[in-house]
């Protein structure tokens, strides 16, 4: 039984917006289980006094004081936008008609 | 829109039937200088797309850093909702394709909150105290703003296309998240609409946000669930979004219940689902149906590393938080020696800052008290205006109060004086200088005046003589007019006696 199948495969990828042909999900379902078994080995070796780490670096409290910075001008902000209009960023419409 | 037809029930019964649990999710918006992640300013009303920075609009290669103010403020609240104060924490990334945010994902907090396990005292209007307790406190970043175009009414629905402001995207925000708060029965929506109010009243005396319901400063999401006992599990909740006035909030849970109660007196099934609230009918509606909506991929955000505030740092904090308002409820009630009743009153009038100022000018408790629940409550009620927009400060209130305690001016001639202080005239003093207004405590001059209603009513004086020394009343009256109200009523009433040799 793989720990990923083509299911979980088509499944991430509508999350994540990513249009995937069949044969992409079959050949990825392939890869991803194959990783899934490398990374499963860890916990071969994890005992319990060791903590799950999101962070390998041992830094906290990176912080900056609450003071304003240089701001973008609205010219600025919308410069790379496809499309605006009044100042704002347009987009195509969100809700299909229903 | 979907067909949802089911019957209402009359709250009554429904709250007669079931059981309602409440659970809600409160947004703050912080009154810090600047965003959580970058400089870019914190403003309420700006030209679109100006109080942003690249970090605002996560531009590739831009990198967020946490705004120390703003862990303060949550590290505030988190302390004056009674919680625990996390000694590590980090934030994650929370995924979902929506144009209000830019990069895909709102940076939030998932498993590590930084304030957790609190609680918090709520007073309804009758003085009930009812606990909510409070399973997490977590910082996140706001949302841009959609504006949508080419339907009806700015409605999502029927839109050609969105328009997108990011002013406020990366406004800092805390979340607070309730436990199901049971056992409210018929008073669920009161004590939801006062759970808001309360956080609210708190926000505002940590000054940690400006917390105005009406720009959204505050913005609560509603679950109600109902089922058929207190001793049976949680029924299935619904969650109406951005519910933002105290009112809304009432009605809101009004709805659901009477809403849910029907579907399941018909049998039916309550769907868990996101609805909207509609201010004009007070009903809520179903909420677009996303299938993926629960599964947001959180996962740890590895361009910001873990906050770990020190334990000094949170007991400075602790110590240096303010007296909040129930407890200053609870010790001016003691002071001022108010019933129950009074405070509750003047608690709801907004008049408790006016009256404890006034105090602090040098008024008796119960003189404010009087003033400000009366004669300006009155006016304030006259022009549709609050009490502390009307234009009298607590200084001249203390000063009107003062010249009759020095007997100075009577309680007639005061409220004159207070309406030329509402005209702008000045201060009470200076009014009662300038006008004359003074009471006439000249004794001749009240000896004429008397001598002179003695010889016009030998009928009334002989009722006094006989013994019947209320009838003074009718001796008195002319005497006022012919002093135009400026005569002390009390020394007229002495003088009367002695020149009739009664004993009063």
């Amino acid at each position: 039984m793989p720990a990923i199948g083509r299911e979980d495969v088509a499944r991430l990828a509508d999350l994540a917006r990513i249009q995937l042909t069949d044969d992409e999900i079959t050949r990825f379902a392939g890869e991803f289980d194959a990783i899934m078994d490398a990374v499963a080995s860890v916990s071969e070796v994890a005992s319990e006094d060791v903590p799950a780490t999101s962070h390998p670096i041992p830094l906290t409290n990176v912080f900056r004081t609450d003071a304003v910075t240089r701001t973008l001008t609205q010219e600025e902000a919308l410069s790379g936008a496809p499309d605006a209009q009044d100042g704002r960023f347009a987009v195509p419409q969100i809700l299909g008609e229903e | 829109m979907s067909a949802e037809y089911t019957a209402l029930v009359d709250f009554d019964e429904a709250t007669d039937r079931y059981d309602p649990v409440l659970g809600i999710e409160v947004h703050v918006e912080l009154g810090t200088a600047t965003k959580m992640f970058d400089g870019a300013p914190n403003i309420f009303a700006a030209e679109p797309n100006t109080a942003i920075t690249p970090v605002s609009l996560g531009l590739p290669g831009t990198l967020p850093v946490v705004n120390e103010k703003a862990v303060e403020f949550a590290i505030k609240i988190g302390l004056a909702l009674n919680c625990q104060i996390a000694e590590s924490c980090r934030f994650s990334r929370k995924q979902y394709f929506y144009p209000d945010l830019t990069k895909n994902f709102q940076t939030s907090q998932y498993d590590e909150p930084i304030a957790f396990d609190g609680w918090v005292d709520v007073e309804l209007e009758d003085g009930e105290i009812v606990r909510v307790e409070i399973e997490r406190a977590h910082m996140e970043e706001d949302a841009g703003k959609n504006t949508h175009v080419g339907g009806a009414t700015g409605r999502i629905q029927g839109a050609t296309h969105s328009l997108i402001d990011y002013n406020r995207a990366g406004v800092p925000l805390v979340e607070i998240v309730t436990r199901p708060i049971p056992a409210t029965g018929k008073r669920a929506p009161e004590v939801a609409a006062a759970y808001v109010r309360t956080l609210r009243d708190i926000f505002r005396a940590l000054e940690v946000s400006e917390a105005r319901m009406e720009r959204g400063n505050v913005r609560a999401d509603v679950n109600v669930s109902l089922r058929p006992s207190a001793d049976a599990p949680l029924g299935t909740r619904t969650e109406t979004k951005n519910v933002n006035s105290f009112r809304a909030i009432e009605r809101t849970v009004r709805y659901e219940i009477s809403r849910q109660a029907g579907i399941l007196d018909a049998s039916g099934t309550v769907i868990q689902e996101t609805r909207h609230f509609h201010e004009e009918d007070g009903s809520t509606s179903s909420g677009r149906v996303k299938s993926d909506a629960e599964d947001y991929r959180y996962f740890p955000e590895p361009d910001l590393v873990p906050v770990a505030p020190s334990r000094e740092w949170v007991e400075e904090l602790r110590q240096g938080l303010p007296e909040l308002p129930g407890a200053r409820r609870r010790r001016l009630l003691g002071e001022w020696g108010f019933s129950d009743m009074e405070m509750r009153d003047a608690i709801n009038a907004g008049a408790l800052d006016l009256i404890e100022q006034t105090v602090t000018a040098g008024a008796s408790a119960q003189s404010a008290r009087k003033w400000w629940m009366g004669e300006l409550a009155r006016t304030a009620r006259e022009q549709d205006a609050d009490l502390e927009s009307l234009p009298v400060t607590p200084q001249q209130i203390a000063q009107l109060q003062g010249l009759i305690d020095a007997k100075k001016i009577n309680d007639k001639i005061a409220r004159q004086v207070l309406s030329k202080v509402l005209e702008g005239a000045g201060d009470p003093a200076e009014i009662v200088e300038t006008e004359g207004m003074a009471v006439v405590s000249d004794d001749s001059v009240l000896t004429s005046a008397v001598e002179q209603a003695i010889a016009e009513n030998p009928d009334v004086v002989e009722k006094i003589r006989g013994g019947k020394v209320q009838a003074i009343g009718a001796l008195i009256g002319p005497i006022m007019k012919a002093t135009r109200g400026q005569a002390d009523a009390g020394r007229v009433r002495e003088i009367i006696l002695e020149t009739l040799g009664v004993q009063g």
